[in-house]
């Protein structure tokens, strides 16, 4: 049975120069990056070619770097990074605001500041799974000192206003300060503490423009194995003269911010990998893989009744499908998918382990039984027309026999 | 998470599965807002006790109706096949390690599905016992 892989949200397989360009670093060019000596110096530059093509990809310094093992690590180093250094230099009571959307790499360091005493806004979302830009100013606070949105979902796709938040942030920052300096000395007191304003970028890299500068950007999150490349790899850029502290101490490795050996075939990986997203390449991609999307969603809309899309398909990256099969649980249509060599996601409790359906989809206002009928779709850039014709092919029969099951 | 070849055996071809018209009980249990309902539907028949002469309740036929995950399908299959030919008091003595060592196992998580299915009997049961 040729299988077909519908979940590039969950994961990419390697590209093959990916590969490539990891090989020489697990078995030649063995050193340790923080050794003085020939080898160490060989597996150093390894480091910082993809320290360069990951600067170059975001607009920013090498210096602002940071390797970690991963968006979920980046994006505790990001959030409780901040946090810690802001309360050591005596903020009393900081606020954060997130979205209600954020993955749980977000969302969980969250909660557990809350419960540390920090305040938390968690913002609420459209239907199409946007947030509201006018809430989001609304939710400012004196206080508030860091905001976390990511800049795509990966359950829906949909597009976070990630560039209008970082102006908007950008110009209050500018106000504050200028409010400051005009006020009279006497009542001016500190020099107010800016915004500071993390991405979690994971699902947007493949698609989107990253460019930090461009977005507003000062701490964003990414990972390897999401764009064709490596596992247990990922990045934090971390725009210079950001208060940070570190969650995990050592060998005082990229500036003290994350210790521990460097994972250096992956990095090397993971650098090609951002290199391999040229602008060019992009583009193609992401015209093949919409048209494919667009295929796949008309298929399944005309040949099952009682099928919602939840993906705002115009306002979200071309890659996302996802849909609420009304009726039938989500679960038993991944399995059936599955047994058919069909490989996708869905946001049902049963698949979970928890009793709550997706997080994201009751954001979006979908009812908990039309969030358990839910299936993502998630195509990539090795997805082909074939697979999205056996796919609208093998799907209907599945449901129908679903729903003939069901007492409702 | 892994399935047996079993449940996914009984996933992909279910036993009993559909509906008794002339049903003698009918339970359900579950509801939507969990993802998971179970329907159950009993035709029983009194019969004699070839050991003992008492006359007893046997389900002579049952069949499900299930919304819900693999597992939960699977469980709802086993589970029938099970009762089948049992007095209502046998049924109620059936316990959910039972279904699980039926199917060779269930992933940890999934274990509440059974008692779903469970429950649903139950409930035709006492209903018929008034």
């Amino acid at each position: 049975m040729n299988k077909i892989y519908l979940d590039y949200s969950a994961t990419t397989p390697m590209d093959k120069r990916v590969l490539s360009a990891m090989m020489p670093y697990f078995k030649d060019k063995f050193g340790n990056p923080s050794s003085i000596h020939g080898f160490g110096q060989e597996a150093i530059a390894g480091v910082d070619k993809a320290r360069e093509q990951v600067a170059e990809f975001l607009n920013c310094d090498p210096g602002e770097v940071i390797f970690t093992s991963g968006a979920t690590e980046a994006d505790n180093l990001a959030i409780k990074g901040v946090i810690k250094a802001l309360k050591s230099d005596g903020v009393k009571k900081p606020h954060i605001i997130t979205s209600s959307i954020e993955h749980p790499a977000v969302l969980e360091p969250c909660r557990e500041l809350e419960k540390e005493g920090v305040e938390v806004t968690y913002l609420p979302v459209n239907s199409s799974g946007v947030v509201d830009v006018d809430k989001f100013k609304e939710s400012i606070k004196e206080n508030t000192v860091l905001v976390s949105v990511m800049y795509v979902n990966s359950e829906v796709g949909s597009i976070q206003p990630i560039r209008e938040i970082g102006k908007i942030i950008n110009k209050l920052n500018e106000r504050k300060l200028k409010d400051w300096k005009n006020a009279k000395p006497a009542i001016r007191g500190d020099k107010p503490l800016p915004v500071y304003f993390h991405v979690d970028a994971t699902q947007a890299v493949n698609f989107l423009n990253c460019d930090v500068r461009r977005n507003y950007v000062d701490l964003l999150s990414m990972s390897g194995h999401k764009i064709y490349g490596p596992k247990g790899v990922g990045v934090l850029y971390v725009k210079s003269g950001t208060p940070i502290k570190p969650l995990q101490l050592g060998g005082r490795q990229e500036n003290n911010l994350r210790s521990g050996t460097y994972n250096v075939p992956g990095i090397a990986g993971l650098g090609r990998a951002v290199e391999l997203l040229d602008e060019k390449a992009v583009e193609n991609n992401n015209r093949k893989i919409a048209g494919l999307r667009d295929m796949l969603i008309s298929g399944i809309m005309e040949n099952i009744p009682d099928v919602v899309l939840n993906t705002d398909a115009k306002n979200a990256v071309p890659s996302h499908a996802n849909f609420s099969f009304l009726g039938v649980e989500g679960e038993s249509i991944l399995i059936s998918l599955d047994l058919e060599g069909i490989a996708v996601s869905t946001g049902s409790a049963c698949a979970s382990g928890k009793l709550d359906p997706s997080h994201v989809l009751l954001a979006m206002g979908i009812k908990p039984e039309a969030a358990h009928s839910s299936v993502r779709f998630s195509l990539g850039k090795t997805t082909t027309e074939r697979e999205i014709k056996k796919t609208v092919k093998v799907l209907p029969p599945i449901i129908k026999k679903l729903r003939e099951m069901s007492p409702m | 998470m892994l399935y047996s070849k079993k449940v996914l055996k009984h996933f992909q071809n279910p036993h009993n599965q559909g509906v008794i018209k002339d049903a003698d009980a009918v339970g359900e249990a579950g509801n939507l807002k969990c993802g998971d309902i179970m329907k159950i539907y009993l035709k029983i028949k009194k019969q004699e006790n070839k050991k003992t002469k008492k006359q007893e309740n046997v389900i002579k036929d049952i069949k499900f109706e299930t919304l819900g995950c693999a597992a939960a399908i699977a469980v709802s299959s086993a589970l029938t096949d099970m009762v089948k030919g049992m007095t209502l008091d046998e049924a109620m003595g059936l316990t959910k390690d039972k279904i699980v060592e039926e199917l060779d196992g269930l992933p940890p998580i999934k274990i509440h599905c059974s008692m779903l299915g469970l429950e649903a009997l139950r409930k035709a049961i006492s209903e018929y016992k008034g």
